[in-house]
């Protein structure tokens, strides 16, 4: 039985299109048939960031008004075997994503994959409740930082309330919190947020925490989703998060600083 | 521990700062959020009423409601300025 994951924040700039893609790329490297799909209308950036811009002919819009087919819209990924990208539209017209219609391409898209990783808008509008409507789990995508951890705990309500699984009062979607831009030496200085208060605050479990972290930028100015770029800590991160969504157990990494001698000689 | 927390530690550190102002605001919202849509208007209502005999505030009137097991609880905070005893004059007739 497929799956519905929404990745949603909230807020906008905090990992929301990268983790897509990282999943989407992880899920089918893992072996699944996996499509992500891009529910910012008007903002499509799913293809850059998975580097399949170029290859866009049709896109979700297209699939709702019958103009493609979904195997038309559907970008292959040249890298992983089994993912695809169902790009957003450039379109103005934010009303153009119907209920209906978005409702027929996830059902179609359910027969054919075994995951669908649909990558929310920011805001709590209407792609980003349309994102999380259908949802069967959710990675709620969020900073160490205050507006972030506000905007999540907001969204989570949005799931516990304004969900197809809440209306008809079926199993609730499972949430997993998923921490970026994560800074360990500033939190060692208690400068931020630990995933531990995070964790306190919002009380769902933990996916991942990735590491602020170079590869990120250099993974997107390239078009590579950065789960594949193993060598790196945000890479290797990403993969863990995979794992545990997968359901293997993983200790989390990266949550302490890399030290050198002066840094054990002088820090906590 | 090393010596430099002794420096450190001189004021409160921001992170313990955002984890508190975040679990205030975010209870304070938890709380509105699971109550009947009409509990804003109720509000306003209240502090209309309110304001008929005392001059306060506009976040004078707290609202919540609590679930506890079966039955939810609807608690009313009114905060009154201090030396509030006499009425506003603007409500006698």
């Amino acid at each position: 039985m497929a799956r519905i994951i929404v990745v949603t924040s909230g807020k906008g700039g905090v990992g929301k299109t990268t983790t897509s893609a990282a999943l989407g790329a992880g899920l089918a490297r893992a072996g699944y048939s996996t499509a992500v799909v891009d529910f910012d209308v008007g903002l499509r950036n799913l293809d850059l960031v998975m580097g399949c811009e170029r290859r866009v002919v049709y896109d979700f819009i297209n699939v709702i008004n019958g103009d493609a087919n979904l195997n038309q819209a559907l970008v292959k990924d040249k890298r992983v075997e089994g993912l695809h990208v169902l790009p957003a539209s450039q379109t103005r017209d934010k009303d153009a994503l119907s209920e209906a219609g978005v409702a027929d391409v996830l059902d179609a898209l359910r027969e054919r994959f075994d995951y669908i990783v649909c990558d929310s808008p920011a805001g709590i509008e209407r792609g980003a409740a349309l994102a999380m409507y259908h949802a069967d789990d959710a990675v709620v995508v969020t900073n160490p930082e205050v507006s972030s951890v506000r905007d999540s705990d907001r969204v989570l309500g949005l799931l516990a309330s304004k969900t197809k699984r809440a209306e008809e009062g079926r199993e609730p979607v499972t949430e997993y919190l998923l921490l970026t831009r994560y800074s360990p030496a500033r939190v060692d200085k208690g400068e931020m947020l630990s995933h531990e208060d995070v964790h306190e605050i919002l009380s769902i479990p933990l996916l991942g925490v990735i590491p602020e972290s170079e590869a990120v930028l250099n993974a997107s100015n390239a078009g590579v989703p950065v789960v594949l770029e193993s060598d790196t800590d945000a890479g290797q991160a990403y993969n863990d998060a995979v794992a545990r969504y997968l359901g293997e157990e993983r200790a989390h990494r990266f949550l302490d600083e890399k030290k050198g001698l002066l840094g054990r000689l002088f820090g906590s | 521990m090393s010596f430099l927390d002794y420096f450190r530690s001189q004021k409160k550190r921001s992170a313990a700062v955002a984890k508190e102002r975040l679990q205030i605001i975010v209870a304070h919202e938890r709380g509105q959020r699971g109550g009947p849509d009409y509990l804003p208007m109720m509000q306003d209502e209240l502090l209309q009423v309110i304001r008929r005999y005392v001059d306060v505030g506009d976040d004078a009137v707290r609202l919540q409601v609590d679930r506890d097991g079966d039955y939810e609880v609807l608690e009313l905070n009114v905060t009154l300025p201090e030396g509030s005893h006499s009425p506003v004059s603007a409500g006698e007739p």
